[in-house]
């Protein structure tokens, strides 16, 4: 996914002043506005009723197993890079009904679908590896092999604001994947921040219909210029990086290295990765005790592959150790996917490195499990 | 697929006791025209829901074109298998499925068939003996391998019989630990293969049961001049959906579900007894 260049965005002008005409527009479609808010010690999406509610100066520092909120002077609000939630939750719920179950008087049960709970979200700061996260999110739930309506409702429901990243966390990595950070693709109107104001312009349809409601003005050569020189500067900045090349034959290749090993002595197998991870799928079924008299509901629960249970089969699990579970973790996401979605499953969010209380970096496992020996 | 995929409320026609911790459930859709035979081919499976208690993946035994019934042979084993075996002729489960891809029994058709299982691995292709039986010219030889554990252990023992006495049909059982009336080998079943006659270019070779039974089988079967694409396998691994989406049955870059459990060798040889995956 090349970033767009600027000028096919053909972006307008819109003063930071006037920033609220984007709030009330959505506002008439009926979309609620979640943004950017500091909510327990980390920046998270929550509703913002207008644009007094954008904080300016909002960021953090994040590093291996580190996230500290930092506040700057000046005036963006975009300058925070991806808290630990992102847009996963919004689609894919940790936690859902699927279906009630009740006897009937003649015996027979009687199964209902739980109609999903989609409202109408605009989501304001949607950054490029979330969105490249959920375009793989889609064709998991969406594609061929199993369509999830309770997905597609939420999803359809979604409005996504893109924000381009001008600033990259220590974390960070998306431009070794690809992802980031610059817009590319899957968001309905993209922002460029300035001082002054942003570069906006439509993705879709959808997009264009709020842009048009927008006071823009033209965009100039300097703002231009500048918005392209901030995404480049991120992407420059990043230490940070993983083989662009295909990791499937490198990593099934090696399968017994020792490395694996090593890094079970420090992974607690806590899952956080898999949790905050944009693309992370894994989720386990479980029966409960419904409302009514007799009735059940079926439960779908986000899991992960670091739980021993997740590979139980006859009384023992398949995958029983650390090091094998971590394994599972990368050779699925870095390896298998090329497969399953035809592609790698890594963004490069970085959220796995700064959310792991251990401090494991992938970037740096990875590196020394394959070296140099990738596919192409 | 576009439909939230429900369970359909199935009722409990007949219970049968195989062994004690082994019974068969077959069941009928409370909801299908009564005539309407179950939809699948043998090697798929269902996942069968017990009320209040949970979901499990169950291959189905019979044969597809059973008309109104279909049958699950299961091993009492935890929660839910536990709780089936307390059903009784007119209760209820919730059955979602047929899922999966089952055996590839149009290529099969016109050559020898060697069916080697092991402990409940059997359940797998119970369905696949009824299919040729009652198709029996479709089909060359029959050969059917079944090891267990422990004597006791093996299930379908007058079936087995029965079997055995049908026309081009050569059935031989193991057990590692016999007992006095047991008149099957003693050992492994793999070493059945021995005393077996194999026409390696007209032989489909479809195994299930412990992946190092498998393993150890497919080795002999190359040895014995069968090429990758007539091996077949059937795997398990944990399954919560039965539909690609939960990512527990993964081995490797393939999903049980989905993309088995019936598989060709080659498709999984690169995975296969790889610790851990
Ligand atoms: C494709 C497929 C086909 C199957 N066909 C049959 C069949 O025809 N007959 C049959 O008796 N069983 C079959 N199984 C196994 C059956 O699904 C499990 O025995 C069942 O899920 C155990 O559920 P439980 O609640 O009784 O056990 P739990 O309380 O969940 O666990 C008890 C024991 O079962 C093991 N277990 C849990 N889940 C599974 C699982 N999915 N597969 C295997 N072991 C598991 C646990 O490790 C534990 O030892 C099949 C499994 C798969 C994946
Ligand atoms: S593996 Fe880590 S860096 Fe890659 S998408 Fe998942 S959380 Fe982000
Ligand atoms: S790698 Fe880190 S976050 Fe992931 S399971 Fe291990 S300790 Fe937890």
């Amino acid at each position: 996914m090349a970033p767009v260049p600027m000028p096919l965005r053909n972006p307008g002008f819109l003063p930071r002043h006037a920033f609220q005409a984007l709030f009330d527009a959505l506002h008439r479609r009926g979309w609620r506005v979640l943004g950017p808010a500091v909510g327990e010690r980390v920046v998270h999406f929550a509703e913002l009723a207008s644009a007094a509610d954008l904080q300016s100066g909002l960021g953090d520092v994040q590093s291996p197993g580190r996230y500290r909120l930092g506040l700057s002077d000046g005036p963006r609000w975009f300058d925070w890079t991806v808290g630990p939630d992102g847009l996963k939750p919004l689609v894919f719920p940790p936690r859902e009904v699927l279906w009630r179950a009740a006897p009937a008087a003649d015996g027979r049960l009687h199964f209902t679908a739980e109609p999903p709970d989609a409202p109408r979200l605009a989501v304001l700061g949607a950054r490029a590896c979330d969105l490249a996260g959920l375009a793989l999110l889609d064709r998991h739930f969406l594609g061929d092999v199993a369509f999830d309506p309770g997905y597609a409702a939420r999803r359809a429901a979604l409005f996504l604001i893109g924000v381009d990243c001008n600033r990259s966390g220590a974390t960070c990595f998306c431009a070794s994947t690809g992802d980031g950070p610059a817009l590319a693709d899957g968001y309905d109107l993209g922002l460029a921040e300035l001082d002054d104001g942003f570069l906006a312009w439509p993705g879709t349809a959808a997009g264009e219909a709020v842009v048009a409601d927008l006071p823009l003005t033209e965009a100039s050569p300097t703002h231009l210029g500048a918005a392209a020189e901030a995404t480049r500067g991120a992407a420059a900045a990043q230490r940070r990086a993983l083989p662009s090349r295909r990791l499937a034959s490198a990593l099934y290749g090696a399968m017994h290295h020792d490395r694996w090993a090593a890094v079970a002595a420090r992974c607690l197998g806590c899952g956080n990765c898999a949790m905050v991870c944009p693309t992370c799928f894994c989720h386990g079924h479980c029966t409960e005790d419904g409302a009514g008299a007799g009735e059940a509901i079926q439960v779908r629960e986000w899991d992960t592959c670091f739980d021993p249970a997740h590979s139980r089969l006859h009384g023992a699990s398949v995958r029983d150790g650390v090091a094998v579970r971590y394994r599972q973790w990368v050779t699925h996401k870095l390896a298998g996917w090329h497969a399953q979605f035809g592609r790698s499953g890594c963004v490069g969010c970085g959220r796995c490195v700064t959310w792991c209380p251990a401090a494991i970096d992938l970037t740096a496992e990875v590196a020394a499990i394959v070296g140099e020996t990738g596919d192409d | 697929m576009t439909r939230p995929d429900l369970p359909r409320s199935a009722r409990v026609d007949q219970r049968v006791v195989e062994s004690p911790t082994i019974f068969t459930l077959r069941l009928a859709f409370d909801d299908a025209a009564s005539d309407a035979p179950c939809a699948f081919v043998p090697g798929q499976f269902n996942m069968v829901w017990l009320p209040g208690v949970g979901e499990v993946a169950l291959s189905i035994v019979s044969d597809p074109a059973d008309e109104h019934f279909f049958d699950h042979t299961v091993r009492r084993v935890g929660r839910v298998t536990t709780g089936l075996d307390r059903l009784r002729p007119g209760d209820r489960v919730g059955v979602r499925g047929p899922f999966g891809h089952g055996w590839p029994l149009a290529r099969a058709e016109g050559n020898d068939l060697l069916l080697l299982t092991g402990g409940l691995g059997c359940a797998c292709v119970v369905s696949v003996i009824r299919y040729v039986l009652r198709r029996r010219q479709r089909f060359g030889r029959l050969v059917i391998l079944q090891g267990v554990r422990h004597a006791e252990d093996l299930i379908w023992r007058p079936q087995y019989e029965a079997w055995g006495r049908a026309p081009g049909t050569q059935v031989l059982l193991a057990a590692d630990a016999a007992t006095r009336d047991w008149h099957g080998a003693h050992g492994v079943v793999v070493d059945l293969l021995d005393r077996v006659r194999l026409d390696p270019r007209r032989t489909i070779a479809m195994l299930c049961g412990p992946e190092l039974m498998l393993i150890a089988a497919i080795a002999v079967l190359r040895g014995r001049g069968l090429p990758d694409d007539a091996l077949w396998l059937s795997l398990e691994r944990n399954m919560q959906c039965g539909h690609g989406r939960c990512g527990h049955c993964q081995i490797g870059p393939l999903r049980v579900c989905t993309d088995g459990p019936v598989f060709s060798y080659a498709a999984v040889a690169d995975h296969l007894g790889v610790h851990g995956v």
